[in-house]
């Protein structure tokens, strides 16, 4: 396979662009495999990097049911951060950061990380107070956090209502300098590529059906490509999630909804930053390609649908206008929906299962994507050694039997409302 | 869009309407056998959450503020049926409206 350098570049430019081969292989299924990762989302493709990377496991395949990507991995809106409190996910997402950092150069590829910073806006004393609290807490877990006032956000947001008609004037606003965005189908593609490039099979169109489970050990898996053996087997198919663990008897706290996205039509570049409300629930960032990519809450209700509905358009639009007035000038390009696989504390999984040698990565709620790099890390090191990261060993399955969740947002086990 | 036949307010938007959740749980009675920690837990935190027929809770908040229970396909959003949440419910695959 071909390495992306300045110079294949300048050698395509001068041969006809003739020179670039497959990104990666199509294999056929082997009969069995050292370990299989079912889904082929940022999640499972960074597993089987790290797998056959840090762990020199390269008898892997990761099986996905439609194309590399087609998940939500490729729905998302790109922000990447660690600003979380609590020490479990503190720490997690903070060595995913790190892993961002070097991304582009580790895998060879540009996923065109950009740390543009991310601000989140404070709307009254109350919630100033609450950002302070939380960036004290990211501050002693060594993670970066500055504290805004009015101007400085301003600042950061310069077409941000400022007038004195402003539905929720902005107080000020917690800082993460370090977050930003990433190029979500470029990390898909470049965690595959590398992976392939490393002797790991990646088989699409091969959907995961039933399990091959004998004396409570795991043996393999019936795909509609046939059945493929393994002895280590991990699942990380985000909002599908259930309809796998459903066949194996194992019990779930996660519920499926959809979240929502937009896009604008191409504007000049006019916002360089990413930007969320504190008053609604509204987030902003203009993409590469000049569209204005936003967000909010989820529709709300249990749906595999991986489509939503027009009222969540119609609020998120209400927030936008009442943040950035301007926006209402702007006409929607499009919108589309990914399936969430919510869970009830509001923060993932990444365990051992009651079933040996099965392992579970789900439960991301709408925050997945940044999470891609070190969930993969630690996903990795969990199936590779039978036994958790120190990052992820708050993160198991049992925690809610034993009462030790993990509730960033105190809003307790409905999942709607993380 | 999701229309909810309220079965006290008729064809609603579900604008109208706040999510509950689940409509299958059942809560552990207090002080029966059923009170130990698995079926709080299992009450608590464990749901279904099938990809297909779902029965569900709605409150219409902004109507007549009852609670409906709701028979909705979680893949294709399509709605077989409504009765009021409390009570027996009519026979639930044939999906007529009450
Ligand atoms: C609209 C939207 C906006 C978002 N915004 C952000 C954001 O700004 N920042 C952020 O951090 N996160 C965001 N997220 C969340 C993030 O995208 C997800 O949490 C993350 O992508 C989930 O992990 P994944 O990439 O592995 O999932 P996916 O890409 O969904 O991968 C799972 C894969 O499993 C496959 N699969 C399912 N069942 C089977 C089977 N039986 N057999 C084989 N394969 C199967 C699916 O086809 C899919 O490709 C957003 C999500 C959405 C939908
Ligand atoms: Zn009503």
């Amino acid at each position: 396979m071909t390495r992306y350098s300045v110079f294949s570049v300048l050698k395509g430019g001068l041969t006809g662009q003739k020179n670039w081969t497959r990104a990666w292989r199509d294999p056929e299924p082997k009969k069995s495999y050292e370990a299989i990762i079912i889904g082929g989302g940022g999640h499972g493709l960074a597993t089987a990097f790290y797998l056959a990377k840090n762990h020199g496991m390269t008898d892997i395949a990761v099986i996905e049911k439609g194309y590399l990507g087609s998940g939500n991995v490729g729905r998302n809106t790109t922000i990447v951060r660690s600003n979380y409190m609590l020490y479990d996910n503190a720490h997690f997402y903070e060595k995913s950061m790190e892993l961002w950092e070097q991304l582009s150069h580790e895998l060879n590829y540009n996923v065109m990380f950009s740390q543009r910073g991310i601000l989140n806006l404070g709307h009254s004393d109350a919630q100033m107070d609450g950002m302070a609290r939380r960036g004290n807490a990211m501050r002693l877990n060594g993670i970066d956090a500055e504290l805004l006032t009015r101007e400085e956000a301003l600042k950061y947001v310069p077409m941000a209502d400022r007038s004195e008609n402003a539905r929720f004037p902005i107080y000020g606003g917690l800082m993460q300098p370090r977050g930003g965005t990433a190029r979500h189908d470029a990390v898909a593609w470049g965690f595959a590529r590398a992976a392939n490039n490393l002797g790991v099979d990646l088989l699409q169109h091969c959907e995961a059906l039933d399990f091959v489970v004998e004396d409570n050990k795991i043996k393999g898996v019936v795909t509609s490509r046939g059945t493929i053996m393994a002895d280590k087997i991990g699942l990380a198919v985000a909002g599908s999630t259930t309809t796998l663990t459903d066949k194996l008897g194992l019990k779930m706290p996660i519920e499926t909804h959809l979240l929502q996205a937009m896009v604008s039509e191409p504007l000049k570049p006019w916002f360089d930053g990413v930007v969320t409300f504190g008053a609604g629930h509204f987030y902003l960032s203009q993409s590469d390609k000049g569209g204005l990519v936003f967000g909010g809450d989820l529709d709300g209700y249990n749906s595999y649908a991986q489509r939503g509905n027009l009222p969540m358009v119609n609020h998120v639009a209400q927030s936008g206008v009442a943040l950035v007035p301007a926006i209402g000038r702007v006409r929607l390009l499009r919108h589309w929906a990914g399936v969430m696989d919510m869970s009830m504390d509001g923060s993932p999984i990444i365990s051992k299962t009651p079933i040996e040698g099965l392992y579970l990565n789900a439960g991301w709620c709408y925050g997945g994507f940044k999470a891609t790099p070190g969930s993969g890390w630690c996903f990795a090191e969990t199936i590779a050694n039978d036994a958790p990261d120190w990052r992820n060993q708050g993160m198991t399955l049992d925690r809610f039997e034993r009462g030790h969740i993990i509730d960033e947002k105190g809003a307790g086990p409905i999942p709607g409302a993380h | 869009m999701l229309v909810i036949n309220c079965p006290w307010c008729g064809p609603r938007d579900m604008e109208e309407f706040t999510y509950v959740g689940d409509g299958t749980l059942k809560r552990p009675e207090i002080g029966s056998e059923e009170t130990d920690q698995k079926a709080w837990y299992e009450y608590t935190y464990i749901r279904d959450n099938p990809r297909g027929p779902h029965l569900e809770v709605w409150h219409h908040a902004a109507g007549c503020r009852q609670h409906v229970r709701v028979k909705r396909d979680t893949l294709t959003h399509e709605i077989h049926g409504c009765w009021p949440a409390s009570g027996e419910m009519a026979d639930t695959t044939e999906g007529e409206t009450k």
